[in-house]
């Protein structure tokens, strides 16, 4: 590798900071929903959650896998489907212990409803059984090279750790699912199978139409002139850039047992708290912790800070 | 050692032991009846900080070494298995992985301690120069395990650093496949990583001790910059008054730590690198971790090639010049003051520093383009500098502050300055007199 | 311009040569609220060492992965008496062997006083007799961990055509352990019956370990 490579790999970093934009594919800022978890004392949704589920499961599990989470975390402390003691209505036997993911009875039907290949059997077959909580969610796709190849040569991001992965990630999500125009944008042309989205972090200046470029930069009036200024960006660029995904989401593709408003909006809410969940499992336990963690020390300091003005009461220092 | 004892064993199992390995004597010796200057600053509890950090991360890394697995194919898997499913194995990992940065926090502060009050001076050129090579090892042993998750800025990581290798003229190639154990980042370099990465805490332990004995002989610096005069004056014993200063400075470091593992255990880090490995696709964003970001705006500052020495290989020689200098800073600060508090010039210089530094480290971050890389030239300019021109100059034309005669005497000029500007009640002599019980 | 001369060469006492004998500085205050101060700090360090012990300990356990097969549903139909399988739970064999009539009474009529170890050594019912009522499943299925209580070797006997040993059960291999075919230590250095695991019948056919 050439320093002009660490050096051009380094200019690309700064924009790791944030609002550092510098360059043409500026996005557009997230949208920032308020998230229960936020906080120090901010926990999940399991309602929520469940609903993300099914949102995932119906939407989302046709093109991305979740390689990392198993049925069983589902019932987890702090997860989706945990329950502290079995629900009366199902007469288990008192043997049964419904806070064990294991024994869970939702998880367990739930895990029941996939198929999963097991084997090789005794006669060196591989064979299909119905799912048992400790087996991970199956992926839509063998291989990335068959995902890739089944969405326009785009492989579906893995997401166990979508949240995680992204720079201000639940935002990001939510602002990506909600963010697509209703009509095309007056001043790019999209290719088809690709679609633009002003938070997706691509480039725009391929796309414009030729009537918006003079010697390959951008008529910034005409641009601001004929566009939708949401999608301008303070310098005349069009903000965000074109990618693989359709719009996922539309109002009303999940139905809601609850009754909550079966919205994109809402949709793209419930998923990124499924998702949340999914990229940081043990975030309740962790936040749980971190607060007699902190008073403990805040004692300590305390009570230390009195055992050395003491022992110090008698030195000039 | 040739120093006398005070250690007294009490009872007979103490003496049977103290006849046979005097290990307990070392240990009072050295940690509870140590004479300790009583003038010591918070800025002189870094150390026992530091010693906190390097405990914490040997203990936590042997526990995730427990679940993790070395292999390309297995090292994220592994390493999300550890968050996810071993028994508090997201507090180990949130614990080992904030903490480097920690250490990294107490270190600078160690180090601008030892800058600002000279603590690199005669007798102490031996402890200063064991304290560079613990910062050496500490920088490869933190480069080494940001490899082990096998993330995408592990993997991207390792392989821009490691390619710094090639930059040295005809061998630089063969090392950088030695380095590798093949044509590129891949499985035998994950694996030699994880050994080393083990490997090398215990040699910085070994340092350590190594450089507590150093500091053990002549004994502790202090603001002041003078030497103890007479121990029963100007000194305490370190059990208990140090014991409680530094414990007590521990566990407010420990707030900050715990602030981070608990509440924003990835704002240090890099969301690329809960991506797996890639080596097709280089991510967008590729910066180090915020500790390296000074050394890595100096490696970017030259962009020109210097006679016979490309651009390339003049940034790794900036950036490793830049840390190797320290072990030759006894000798270009030949100064008899020691600390700064009496060299009002050469204090205003330190500052400019440490500003330089942090310029460096934000300048690190900022993309390499105009008037970045101007400033990010500017700084590293003065911070050679001021160890190569500025240090050695000042040492021959600065007049300093009039010294104190004692440690004792430092106290009270301190004290008598601090109750001028609070009340006007006279400073009582005798330093060291026990106070009227109330 | 020079300092040296203003400041002379500033070499202090090598400590370690001057050292004083023992505390040189007087402890001040009253001595009761001193040690009471110093006592809480620290109580709570050695409290926060406690703290800190548990995290490191309670990750030796089973993880969540290995804790979600700490059980296993196995399915018997098929078994005929006088055929036996084997399993793994919890990374051990487990024997299943479906006993003859004919094996029953011959192993029922053992005295307790003829066996070496007289407890069922079945984790479902706690202390009980050696017998095979305690040791018996309904239909006739020994359900025995196939882990020899000596040393841990995996003894012969379940798969046809192995050697059963002297006694009609299994036979272990590594130090000449004979099991009759209720599981029970009958004969060398063996000093316990093979444990019945913790089970359940879900079904007829099928039961679940663990």
């Amino acid at each position: 590798m050439t320093i002009k490579r660490i050096l051009g790999a380094a200019a690309i970093a700064a924009a790791a900071i944030p609002g550092a934009a510098f360059a043409a594919g500026a996005v557009k800022a997230y949208k920032s929903p308020e998230w229960y978890w936020d906080g120090p004392f901010g926990r999940y949704d399991a309602a929520a959650m469940q609903r993300g589920f099914q949102v995932y499961r119906e939407v989302c599990a046709s093109c991305h896998s979740m390689k990392l989470i198993a049925f069983r975390h589902l019932g987890e402390a702090g997860a989706p489907f945990h329950l502290e003691e079995c629900p009366a209505e199902l007469g288990l036997p008192d043997s049964v212990d419904c806070s064990d993911p294991a024994q869970n009875p939702i998880i367990r039907s739930l895990a029941a409803e996939y198929t999963i290949t097991d084997g090789p059997d005794e006669a060196g077959d591989m064979f299909e059984r119905p799912g048992l909580p400790a087996d991970y969610f199956p992926s839509p796709f063998a291989n990335p090279q068959q995902a890739a190849a089944a969405n326009g040569g785009a492989y579906p991001p893995d997401q166990s750790l979508i949240v995680k992965g992204r720079v201000d990630g639940a935002n990001y999500i939510y602002s990506l699912l909600t963010g697509y125009p209703d009509e095309p944008l007056n001043t790019i042309e999209v290719p088809a199978g690709q679609y633009y989205n002003p938070y997706y972090p691509g480039d725009t200046l391929s796309l414009m139409k030729e009537e918006y470029l003079h010697d390959g930069h951008i008529d910034e009036e005409a641009v601001r002139r004929d566009e939708d200024p949401k999608y301008v960006s303070s310098d005349g660029h069009v903000y965000g850039g074109a990618f693989k995904m359709a719009a996922p989401l539309s109002d009303g593709i999940v139905t809601y047992e609850d009754g909550t408003p079966e919205t994109v909006e809402q949709y793209a809410k419930d998923v990124v708290s499924f998702l949340q969940w999914a990229s940081e499992p043990k975030l309740e336990e962790r936040k749980g912790m971190g607060t007699y963690v902190m008073a403990y020390l805040f004692i300590f300091a305390a009570v230390t800070y009195g055992s050395y003005r003491q022992i110090w009461k008698s030195v000039e220092h | 050692m040739s120093h006398q004892s005070t250690y007294n064993p009490g009872t007979g199992i103490e003496r049977w032991i103290d006849k046979r390995l005097p290990v307990v004597r070392l240990g009072y010796d050295s940690f509870v009846d140590f004479p300790t200057p009583k003038n010591l600053n918070y800025w002189y509890t870094f150390g026992g900080i530091l010693a906190i950090c390097l405990m914490v991360q040997i203990v936590t890394g042997v526990v995730l070494a427990m679940h993790y697995t070395a292999h390309t194919d297995y090292a994220f898997q592994s390493v999300e298995m550890i968050m996810r499913d071993v028994n508090y194995g997201w507090l180990m990992r949130y614990v080992h992985a904030n903490g480097a940065s920690m250490f990294f926090i107490a270190v600078y502060a160690h180090i601008a301690r030892g800058l600002y009050y000279g603590s690199y001076k005669e007798p102490r050129e031996i402890l200063w120069i064991l304290g560079v090579i613990i910062f050496l090892l500490m920088m490869g042993t933190a480069f080494m395990g940001y490899v082990l998750p096998w993330g995408q800025m592990s993997f991207w990581g390792a392989t821009v650093i490691t390619s710094l290798a090639g930059a040295v003229p005809v061998i630089g190639e063969p090392i950088k496949t030695l380095l590798w154990g093949g044509f590129a980042v891949d499985n035998p370099t994950l694996n030699r990583f994880y050994a080393l990465h083990y490997l090398m805490p215990f040699l910085i332990a070994g340092a350590v001790i190594l450089h507590i004995w150093a500091l053990h002989v002549p004994g502790n610096n202090n603001p002041s910059g003078v030497e103890v005069k007479d121990v029963k004056k100007d000194t305490v014993p370190f059990h208990p008054y140090y014991t409680v200063k530094d414990g007590f400075a521990i566990i407010v470091f420990l707030l900050l730590f715990a602030a981070f593992v608990f509440y924003m255990p990835n704002t240090l880090g890099h969301p690329d690198n809960y991506i797996e490995a890639d080596p097709l696709v280089t991510p967008a964003h590729i910066v180090p971790e915020w500790y390296f970001l000074p050394f890595y705006a100096m490696l970017r500052a030259i962009d020109f090639n210097f006679l016979f020495i490309n651009s390339k290989l003049g940034g790794v020689l900036v950036m490793l010049g830049s840390i190797l200098i320290w072990l030759v800073i006894p000798w270009l600060d030949r100064s008899k003051v020691r600390s700064m508090r009496y060299r009002p010039i050469a204090k205003q210089f330190f500052f400019i520093l440490a500003f330089a530094f942090f310029g460096l480290g934000w300048l690190g971050a900022q993309p390499a383009e105009g008037v970045y890389v101007v400033a990010a030239k500017i700084l590293t300019l003065y911070y050679f500098a001021y160890f190569l021109v500025i240090l050695p100059v000042l040492s021959v034309t600065e007049k300093p502050l009039p010294l104190p005669r004692s440690i004792a005497e430092a106290v009270l000029s301190d004290k008598a300055k601090k109750g001028k500007a609070r009340s006007p009640a006279p400073v009582t002599a005798g330093g060291a007199q026990p106070a009227p019980a109330e | 311009m020079s300092t040296t001369h203003e400041y002379p060469n500033d070499q202090g006492e090598i400590i370690n040569e001057h050292r004083p004998k023992g505390d040189w500085v007087e402890p001040a205050g009253d001595p009761t609220k001193r040690d009471f101060i110093h006592l809480v700090a620290g109580g709570a360090a050695a409290a926060a060492g406690v703290g800190i012990v548990i995290p490191l300990v309670a990750q030796l356990a089973p993880d969540a992965a290995v804790r979600a097969l700490a059980t296993k549903e196995v399915s018997l139909a098929g078994v005929e008496p006088g055929q036996a399988v084997k399993t793994i739970w919890q990374g051990k064999p487990v024997f299943i062997r479906r006993l003859t009539e004919q094996e029953v009474a011959t192993d029922d009529g053992v005295s307790l006083g003829d066996l070496k170890d007289a407890d069922a050594r079945n984790d479902n019912i706690g202390s009980a007799d050696a017998t095979a009522e305690n040791r018996v499943q309904q239909g006739g299925f020994v359900v025995v961990l196939g882990v020899c209580t000596h040393l841990g070797c995996v003894p012969l006997g379940t798969d046809t055509g192995e050697n059963r040993g002297d006694y009609g059960g299994w036979f272990c291999p590594c130090h000449g352990s004979h099991y009759d075919s209720l599981g029970r230590i009958r004969k060398g250095p063996a000093p316990s019956n093979l444990p019945v695991p913790p089970l359940e019948f879900i079904s007829d056919t099928t039961i679940r370990l663990g």
